[in-house]
Order: structure tokens, then sequence, then C-alpha cells
């Protein structure tokens, strides 16, 4: 099927209006609506995969089919899409994963339950010669697991996607990839087994570790999780004490299916915080760079911040106002030891809206008014860098669109009207008993 | 008896290399006739071997001192001299090319003299050498000097040139060599060490650095700035294997801006020589690269120096990749003798073997009970910035459940460091949580190796992080980072119940 290269204007009824006029809610009604366009604009129907990015040939990543998932409720609930065309695509894409193929060879779908974190997006097969992965894993699972709360009817349909949703989160082999004791590995790859490197420092493996902890079938043991979270570095950045990480989507992928407020594990108990504070904290802290701006960047400031993972002007070295700068493509950019090429990503910055929306929203008011090719209507792009020469006044702005991004955007912004995400999570059991295994209590728990 | 003959040549064979073997291993050296007993031998005249020697005659002893090859050993001569020497002509180069960053213009037409970079280097070594590293010096305070292989000869004797030298006690600093990588056709195709590296007089146009522990990242980041290509390939995800994460993430970037490529993940599996270049295999995560490159440098450590001194007859235990075993007193296991510096320790910077060499005194000579855990020991790797470090690690800490608390200043937030344009880095300080003990530091910045100084000279003396914040620094000083974080320590100590009593004492 084709997927569209150019800025994807999805929402068919909505004229782009001047966002000074708009409130805060609707603001966020339009990106949310324009962020979900983007799933059902590359979705596959025979197979239910959706692509990694706009990009023509791109292929599908697992992620952001968990994404993809996971947003379909929120579509029905927000009258976008029908109840039943979401059970469809949610049907049409469990089923694929549940047979394709699962095995050691080099171009399967999958192994041990696990998946391969690029697929090609009409055979299925793994490409680009990807890594069997953990964590794309787990935010896959997280979508089949949304799936299987939220669709709870007695019709054939309905009962299928919680079958299979149940199947498909226990065949996955969490405990296989441990690689030592205590360290989970990041993959594995048919051609040199597991990856060379574990998982060290707090990032967006949480999630990763409440699902595996509470496999029935395959369960990690908790010692793996104190294992993880005793290599956590807890810091004190511009007068700001948090548990820290370096790009912001680190500090929101897990809080988009799991409602962390005042619960705490072992690690927070001692800190006298809980993660959804911490995730405050990172937050003021890439705010608080961004005002420091120690490269000299162009734009950084108070409303304009986020330093993250995404796309940028590409790798090349270039003279720009006396100063060489070296710009990169893909990275994790993060505050504030870097890398950092000039590029925030907007969607990070949105994506906090939950945990500080008193700097979040002026921010995004400020992107909106400054860089008018951005709007509410449209989907809000990857990588802005004010930096990169030649657009005038203006920034560079990513073309294409990264599924990741428009699929925290949905989620996070569903999350801050309605919290249907966490509350859905919160009846799945696994998720519950993952929490309990890696010793979290309070909050809703 | 025969003059001790040697023929060793320093290269390039000229004047400043002469002069060096002159000083470090004179050809005309004649070994004098041993005393009765010594109080003290000591093997292997590099900064431990000499510190002590020295430290031990000051005290009156009456010690010998052995050496087979320079005195001075690695650091002097193909070590920590010559490659400062060399990094600081470096970032000179490197400076010039960035002079826009500094409000300057960049000279035009810069030419890159590596010969005169490596002469410079030779004059300085010679020159050190005449204090750090002479025979004739050591001999004149009162030390005995031996040219000549040493072989134990039973508990407390030791042979030399065919003489039988009697001790009390004696010191084994025998230092290592470097390690030799077992790369199918690396052997054939020939490649550098730190022991032949310094030899260099025409700059490589192509280098593979194989290693990215200290010296495989200083050199090669020293070399690209020189002008060689230089491509530095680990076999682990991080460089500085040992080091806090953020500090490798900033010098991995560091290497990229200089236009290293780099290699992180990556095994070398083979190396041929089709023609005259060499031409190199590389292999991460089932991903095959091929770089051609012109020379190969090789730094994935050191073996200690252990064989062909007959230590089984001393009752010395010892095995040949670890080197030496010492208990906390740096005796082995004969406690009449003691080990010190790279033959046996796990950390291999000079200044520890200064530390080390004065407990072997006390405890060698006289009754101490000094130990080597007690020592804080900073080091620093020398890269642009420089990276030092001393004390706890927070994952050591938090493995042996120590709470941890972490105090970070960025480089930028410090004035002095924005207008030197010095900004990349950080200072981090970790203390015990719930008090101000200091358990370690990381310093990232241009000038971290002076920087870590004044936690160093804290943690030896029992200072908390809290009276840190009490030391005057000039201002403005890069240095002030560290009072920046005892005084971002002495405000969370700022509860709510103290500023309400200070808001009731100041309702006046």
């Amino acid at each position: 099927m084709a997927i569209s290269s150019a800025s994807v204007s999805l929402s068919e009824n909505l004229t782009v209006a001047d966002p000074r006029g708009l409130s805060d809610e609707a603001i966020l009604d339009r990106i949310q609506r324009a962020a979900f366009g983007y799933f059902t604009e590359t979705f596959n129907r025979a197979n239910g995969l959706v692509a990694d990015t706009t990009r023509p040939g791109s292929p599908s990543s697992i992620a952001v089919v968990g994404f993809a998932l996971s947003s379909y409720p929120i579509a029905v609930e927000r009258g976008w899409i029908t109840r039943e065309d979401a059970a469809q695509r949610t049907l049409t894409t469990m089923r694929f994963f549940w047979n394709s193929a699962q095995n050691e060879n080099a171009d399967s779908t999958g192994y041990k339950g696990f998946y391969y974190h690029f697929l090609d997006m009409q055979s299925g097969k793994r490409v680009w010669h990807s890594e069997l992965s953990l964590i794309d894993t787990a935010l896959l699972i997280g979508g089949v697991l949304i799936a299987g709360v939220y669709f709870s009817g007695s019709n054939q349909s309905e009962t299928e996607i919680r079958e299979l949703a149940d199947m498909l989160y226990r065949r996955v082999d969490w405990s296989w990839a441990q690689i030592n004791k205590f360290t989970l590995s990041q993959g594995w790859k048919p051609e040199c087994g597991f990856l060379h490197y574990g998982w060290e420092g707090y990032n967006e493996a949480a999630i990763l570790y409440v699902l595996a902890l509470a496999s029935p079938t395959h369960p990690l043991p908790a010692s793996s999780y104190s294992a993880w979270t005793a290599t956590y570095q807890w810091e004190s950045l511009y007068g700001h004490q948090f548990l820290y990480a370096g790009p912001l989507f680190i500090h929101q992928f897990s809080h988009a299916w799991i409602d962390f407020r005042g619960m705490r594990d072992e690690f927070m108990r001692e800190k006298g915080i809980d993660y959804f504070e911490n995730s405050r904290r990172a937050t003021y802290v890439q705010r608080e760079y961004a005002i420091h701006n120690p490269h000299e960047f162009e734009g950084y400031g108070e409303n304009c911040w986020g330093l993250s993972a995404g796309v940028g002007p590409g790798d090349r070295a270039l003279r720009v106002g006396g100063r060489l700068r070296r710009f990169l493509s893909y990275s994790a950019r993060g505050v504030p030891y870097g890398p950092d090429d000039g590029t925030i990503a907007p969607t990070a910055t949105l994506a906090s809206i939950p945990f500080a929306p008193e700097i979040a929203m002026p921010a995004l008011r400020y992107l909106f008014e400054r860089y008018p090719e951005m709007a509410p209507e449209r989907m809000l792009p990857s990588g802005l860098n004010p930096t990169f020469p030649g657009n005038g006044s203006a920034a560079w702005m990513s073309e294409q669109y990264f599924g990741l991004d428009q699929g925290i955007v949905v989620m996070t912004i569903e999350n801050y009207r309605s919290q249907l995400i966490w509350n859905l999570m919160r009846r799945c059991p696994y998720v519950t008993t993952g929490l309990q295994r890696a010793g979290f209590t309070g909050g809703w728990l | 008896m025969d003059q001790h003959k040697f023929e060793r040549l320093v290269l390039p064979d000229e004047s400043y290399n002469s002069a060096l073997l002159q000083t470090a291993h004179p050809p005309a050296w004649r070994n004098p006739e041993p005393r009765d007993k010594y109080n003290l031998v000591v093997v292997g005249a590099g900064p431990a071997g000499i510190i002590t020697a020295r430290a031990a005659v000051a005290v009156g002893a009456k010690v010998a001192l052995i050496e087979r090859d320079l005195v001075g050993g690695e650091c002097i001569n193909v070590g920590c001299i010559p490659s400062k020497a060399i990094i600081r002509t470096s970032r000179l180069y490197a400076e010039m090319r960035d002079a826009e960053n500094f409000g300057a213009q960049i000279p035009t037409g810069i030419k890159i003299d590596f010969p005169a970079a490596m002469e410079r280097m030779r004059r300085i070594r010679a020159r050190l050498s005449r204090f750090r590293g002479s025979a004739a010096r050591l001999s004149s305070v009162g030390v005995d000097v031996y040219f000549g292989e040493a072989r134990f000869a039973g508990p407390d004797a030791i042979v030399v040139d065919n003489k039988t030298l009697r001790f009390k006690k004696a010191l084994i600093a025998t230092g290592a060599r470097p390690k030799s990588a077992a790369i199918p056709g690396l052997a054939e195709a020939g490649y550098l060490t730190n022991e032949s590296v310094f030899d260099l007089t025409e700059c490589p146009r192509r280098l593979m650095v194989i290693g990215g522990g200290p010296l495989g990242c200083e050199l090669a980041q020293a070399f690209s700035r020189l002008g060689s290509r230089v491509t530095i390939v680990q076999d682990e995800p991080m460089f500085l294997g040992n080091e806090e994460r953020d500090a490798a993430q900033i010098l991995s970037d560091a290497l990229a801006r200089d236009g290293i490529a780099v290699h992180l993940n990556t095994q070398t599996v083979g190396v041929r020589v089709p023609g005259k270049e060499k031409v190199v295999d590389l292999v991460s995560d089932g991903d095959k690269t091929t770089v051609t490159v012109d020379e190969i440098l090789v730094g994935i450590g050191s073996k200690p120096n252990v064989e062909g001194m007959n230590l089984e007859s001393a009752g010395v235990e010892y095995n040949s990749e670890d080197g030496i075993p010492i208990n906390d007193f740096l005796q082995t296991s004969n406690p009449r003798i003691f080990a010190a510096g790279d033959v046996c320790s796990e950390h291999k910077f000079p200044h520890i073997e200064t530390a080390a060499a004065r407990i072997v005194v006390q405890n060698a000579l006289f009754f101490g009970r000094r130990r080597l855990s007690a020592l804080a020991i900073p080091w620093c790797t020398y890269t642009d910035p420089e990276i030092a470090h001393i004390g706890l690690y927070v994952t050591e800490a938090r493995a042996k459940n120590i709470p941890v608390k972490t105090f970070t200043v960025l480089m930028h937030e410090v004035d002095r460091a924005i207008t030197d344009g010095e900004e990349e880095g950080f200072v981090k300080i970790h203390v015990r949580e719930g008090t101000d003990k200091i358990l370690g530091a990381t310093v990232v910045a241009s000038h971290a190796g002076e920087m870590i100084c004044e936690i160093s000279l804290a943690m030896s003396s029992g200072i908390g992080l809290g009276a840190l914040a009490n030391v005057n620094h000039p201002y403005p000083t890069q240095a002030q980072a560290i009072k920046m974080a005892a005084d971002t320590y002495n405000s969370t100590r700022m509860t709510p119940t103290l500023r309400w009593i200070l808001k009731q004492w100041l309702t006046w």
C-alpha cells in the first residue's frame, strides 16, 4: 500500500485555525486528532502492520504497532473510528503476530515470543538486519494488553482479541533474555546471539520489567529489577534532585501505559518521590538546559526545549554564524551531556504536558506562533532545528513523521484529558502483578 | 669486573635520545660491588622503584636498585611524559583550527609539523630524565644502582650481573609491558605499542587504534589532531570501561568531533597486508566492516613483568596474567618481599606507585602497618576534555549498599569555563546520603587533572563536601565548580523546619 510522503493532513474537517484563539483543550484535541491520523494512514489492512515513518519504503516498527493498538480505543472513545473498525484492525494485527514465523532464521518475524524491531510492511519478515528487540516487544505487548482489556464485548471478534492478547503475552519468553544472573540483554540477533550491551541506568524499560516480572509462563525474577535499579543515577542538576536520564522520551514512554502517580518502588521510597514527580523534574531540567543553552544554538529558551530521540538535519558539518556545527540525523539527544546539535523534539515537549502543563503548554503555544509551519491540525514534526541554515527566520523541520512520536502524542494527551489508558491498564492483572513483584506500593495499587 | 654491556638504542638515534641513554642507561656504567647486606633491594627503576629507593636512602637505609632497561621506567620513557608532551602540541593545533570559537581568525595555511612535535617530545623527555630517570643522580644520593637482569637466589638474595645482593627486605617494581592481541595476521602485519609509537618521526597518514582505554583514547585524539586519519576500535559499548557512562559519552562525542571514526562494540577479527597497506577486518554485532590503514597502534592493556626472576626460589607467588598478588600492606606471599606498581596493581597510574612506595618504606623498614586501601587514589585520562576520578563510583557504592547522593555542576554553569570556551564537562561529587562524607568524584573538564586535586585533598584529610563550601577560591576559576557543588549540598540541608526557624529569628 502506498504511504504518503508529504505532510499528511488528515483532519478532513478541521481547518488550520490560529492557536491564539483556541483554548488549551481545543489545541490538544486538534493535535491528538492529527497524530492519530498517522495510524490510519500508514496501516496495512492485510496484516495490521504500521509503518515506522512516513518515508516511502519505510518498514514497520513493532513498537509503533504497540502505540497503534493503544490508540484505537482512544479513537473509538473520541468518535474518530467505530468500535467495529478498531476491533477489526486490532484482530488483524494480533492474528498476524500470533501466526507469524517464530524461529531462529534470519528472515522470520520473531523468536521465543519476541519480534524483530523492524518488519517488512508487506511480508512481515525481519528487515534492516534488525535485532530481536526486548523493549520494542514490550511496547507491542503493552498495546496488546490494552486491547485485551478494552475489547470486553461478548461478540466473536472481541472474544478472540482477548484470547489472542493473553496468548501473545504468555508466549514471550522473557527469562530467556537474561544473559547472566541479573542482567537483561537489549536484544538478540541470529548472526551473533545476544547483543553485547545490557540495560544500564534508568531508561524506558520500566514497562518491560513490569510485564516480564508478571509473566505466568516465563517470568523474570524480582532480583533482575533491583539489579537494574542498582544502576540508576540519582543526580542533582540545576537545583533539581532527580533520577537522571538524558533524552526526554525515557521519562515518558512507560508512563504512556502505566499511571505511576503515588506509587513507589524501593528506590523511590528511599528518595521520597515517585516516577511521575521524577518526570516532572526531568522536564524542568530540560527547560533549564535550554535556557542555559551552552552551545548557543538558535531558538532555545524557556519556551523552546525538549531534547529526545528523533531525526535531525542529517550527518554533516557546516559553518553557521562563524561556528562549525555538526548536525546529526536520527539520534537520542540528551540533556545535559548531549548529544545536542540544536534540534528539539516538539512531540517530547507535548508529551511533557501531564507532568508539567504549566511550562509545556506555553512552550507549545510559543512553537506554533514562532514556527507557523507547525499547527495543531498537522502532525508535530520529529525534529525542529532553528540553527540549521537556509530557512530564513524559520527553522529546519523534519519532513518525515515518526510513528513513535505520534503514538506518544495520542496516548499522552488522552491520559491528560481522561486517563483512559491508565485506567485500562489498571484493569490488567498482569500489570498489577508486575508492579507488585517489582516492589511497588501505594498509588492505585 | 666487566663493565655492563648495553646495546640498546632509543629510536630515532639522534642527540636527545643519546642524551636520554646517557642518563637512563649509561653505556659505560660500572655496576658497584655489593655491600654485605642491603636493608632494601628494589627490582625495577620505574616511578615506584625510584621513589622507594630515594625515600629509603633518605632515612639512612642501605639500598640497591636494579634495572634491566631504562631508569625512569615506562612513565618517563614510553608513557606519561612523552604522551603528555605530544598531547600538548596536538591541543595547540586543535585550538588553532577552532579559533573562530574564541573570536579569533584561523591562521591561514596551518601546516602540521609532526617531526617537530616529536622532536620537542624527545627534548622534554631527555630533560626530565636528567631529574627523574638518572642513574647517576640516584647513585650520588647513595643508591647502589645495578644494570642487568635480576634473578632471585632464595628468599633473601638476588643475583645481577654475576653479583649476589643479600637483602633484609626487597621490593619488586618491575612494571608491565603492553599486552599483545591475539588477532590473526596482526603480528605479521606489524604494529605499534606505547613502547614503539614514540619512535615515530613521520605521522602515519591513516592510523587504527585498537583499544579504547586511557592510552588508546589519548593517543587516538593526539594523532588525529596531528594530522592522521584515525579509526578507534573498542570491543565494549563505551570507552574507558571503568568510567562513568556520562564521562565516556562526552569523550565519545569529543573524539567524533575531532574527526575520529569511532567503532564501539566492535571486535578486530583479522589483519591482511595485500600490499603496502594494512587492511583490518572488524565485526560489530554480526555486521562486518573493513578499514585500510598505514599503521596500527594496539593499546589493550598490559602484562606484568614477572618472568625470568626466579620468583619461586624467593617464595613469591605470581601469575603471568595478573601479576603478583599483594596484601593490603603491599606484601607478597613472602612477607619480607613487597611489590608495588604495574607488576601487581589493578590501577596503572604513577601517582599510585608514589603513594604505594611511601607505604613500602614505612612497612618494610620500620614497623609500619600502613594500608593500600586507606589511600584515596585519583587518576586522570588526558584526553580533551580530561576525565579524572577518585574514590567510589555510584555503582560501586550501591553494590555495597551505601546510599549515595550525587551533586553535579555542569561546566557550562561555571563562569570561567564560559569565558575560556571550555564548557564541556561536569563535576560530580558523590556523598554518603545523610552525611557530607565524600565517597568519590568524577570531573570531566579541560583541566580535570588539576581540579581533582582539591577533592583528593578533602578525601585524604577527612574533609566533607559541606566544608568545601567554606574554602575560598579566587574568582573566576574553573575549580570553583567544586565549591558550587558544595554550595548545592548545603542548600539541600535547608529543611522547611530550619527555614521557618530562621524566618522567625529574622523578624526583628
